[in-house]
């Protein structure tokens, strides 16, 4: 008999994890559907290809290595695919994206125990290592040309709106890129990052299926934007908008999709809040004073890291017993 | 403001564990609990603060002298007679902690962040306050990667690690993706 461990209260539900993934991934399919809209098929195939080759390789591993006779996809390797697929430029190779697949699935979730037990977001951990082994594959830009069939071997390479501010200062960026550009996704950048308007609109499928933990989004979105704000005080033109802050980047990719991961956030509320302010934080000290222009996804990888510890300090506490 | 930088630089961007990977020994030896590895922190902070601070006038002597060759030796000398008293107060006060950090406590003299930090200093010639602040933002960052890492290993104890990858494998895998995480702090201070 395999026993498990969970916190308490036990309730039964019908859900599996298969549709909790499924929701997910419906949520997601707005992003996919602007990627496809901004970046043309290449986008579609690179998202679609991410998922596939997730699910295949994580079959693999749970039928052949783990020799799990009774193993049937629920759809978890797919979100994770697809996460990291949104997390690419749109001139990653194939090849990359498949290694990125490889090391998230085989490394950083089934050699720390499976589903439900990895302790960093492979997605994330993917995205920051695929940065790190492919610099120029993962932070070179395209602007959207919105033409489905269009290729990227002619178009000059762009600056995310992160980078301009970063190197040119907010007032050029500001003459580069709107706020309607930023809103609808109108720029360069990661493949699923660039509207945050269609993200809002899956991650509220998500709420309204009650599958997603609001308090991460909430304090985090909350943190970025009272940092933001004072320093906007301070000087406008190096640090920028708090909209902009928000609206930029892979901010709501991050904060919607990836910092709430069942897995690797906190269980507790409280938990959830240091975990949020904690992302909120690391994101803004590395996008004022970091070497990157941008730091969603290592503040989140980062956080993943203190997550055992935030448990820990933040046990609800036990009632009807004597003091000790 | 720059002593307050150093500290940060030490702690954080240049962490001894994630980014110049020195320490590793004992980081991976006492991170199994988080109790032992907080102890193990605490020592690492005094005997690096003390024995910074009396190496730098060591070393301002040896410079004088012209011997700049025996800084090593000094060096070390230096930081063993401090884990021998950090051992032996530890055996008088706290025997269980003591217990738990076994042969890990006199291998705090072989800890390379003790000797790295004490080269660090000498050779960005830091005065008497910044190689302090260097040597306790040193080990401060010791100390959070000892706890961080503690905090997983416990959780992962729980977990379903594949054979090949339990214990060590997976605390190497695990020690790798915090030093990718950690790399977000690059370039924060030059």
């Amino acid at each position: 008999m395999k026993l498990l461990t969970s916190p308490a209260p036990h309730i039964r539900t019908a859900d599996s994890t298969a549709d909790v993934m499924l929701d997910v991934l419906i949520a997601l399919s707005p992003a996919v559907a602007a990627a496809t809209y901004f970046f043309g098929l290449q986008a579609f195939i690179l998202s679609i290809a991410g998922m596939i080759s997730a699910e295949l390789i994580e079959f693999f591993i749970m039928r052949v290595l783990r020799k799990d006779k009774n193993f049937v996809p629920n759809g978890s390797a797919a979100v994770t695919g697809l996460l990291l697929a949104l997390n690419v430029s749109v001139a990653t190779p194939w090849w990359v994206l498949l290694i990125g697949v490889l090391f998230a699935i085989a490394i950083v979730k089934h050699a720390f125990g499976g589903l439900g037990q990895n302790i960093f977001n492979p997605a994330l951990a993917a995205r920051i290592f695929l940065l790190v082994s492919f610099p120029t594959a993962m932070t070179t830009w395209y602007p959207p040309i919105g033409k489905f069939f269009g290729t990227y071997a002619d178009i000059q390479t762009t600056a995310t709106p992160l980078a301009v501010l970063k190197l040119e200062g907010f007032n050029s960026a500001m003459q580069k890129f709107t706020y309607t550009d930023l809103l609808f996704g109108n720029i360069g950048g990661c493949i699923g990052e660039t509207s945050a308007l269609l993200l809002i609109i899956g991650f509220l499928y998500l709420v309204l299926r009650g599958r997603i933990k609001i308090v991460i989004p909430a304090t985090y979105l909350g943190t970025v934007f009272a940092i933001s704000s004072i320093m906007y005080l301070v000087n406008p033109e190096k640090f920028g908008t708090p909209l902009f802050h928000l609206l930029a980047g892979g901010m709501m990719l991050g904060a919607l999709f990836m910092a709430t991961d069942m897995v690797t956030s906190p269980m507790t509320l409280k938990g959830q809040a240091i975990f949020g302010v904690g992302c909120g934080l690391i994101t803004m000290l590395i996008r004022y004073f970091g070497g990157y222009p941008e730091g969603v996804s290592l503040s989140i990888l980062l956080m993943n890291a203190f997550v055992p510890i935030i448990d820990r300090y933040t046990q609800p506490k036990i009632f009807g017993r004597r003091k000790s | 403001m720059k002593l307050f930088l150093i500290l940060l630089s030490a702690m954080l961007v240049n962490n001894y564990v994630f980014v110049r990977f020195l320490g590793i020994c004992p980081f991976l030896g006492v991170s199994k609990k988080t109790s032992t590895a907080i102890g193990m922190g605490l020592a690492v902070i005094f005997v690096l603060v003390m024995s910074s601070a009396i190496s730098w006038g060591l070393d301002k002597i040896l410079i004088a002298f012209g011997l700049e060759f025996l800084r090593t030796i000094v060096f070390i000398l230096v930081i063993a007679t401090f884990v021998q008293f950090v051992e032996a107060f530890l055996k008088k006060n706290n025997p269980n902690l003591y217990e738990a950090l076994g042969i890990y406590l006199p291998l705090i003299t072989t800890n390379c962040i003790i000797l790295g930090v004490a080269i660090v200093n000498s050779l960005s010639r830091y005065t008497l306050f910044e190689a302090i602040f260097n040597a306790l933002g040193a080990g401060l960052g010791f100390t959070l990667a000892l706890i961080i890492f503690a905090g997983i290993r416990e959780k992962l104890e729980l977990y379903d690690v594949p054979k090949p990858f339990q214990n060590l494998p997976i605390s190497m895998i695990t020690a790798s993706i915090l030093s990718l995480a950690f790399m977000g702090f690059q370039g924060m201070i030059k």
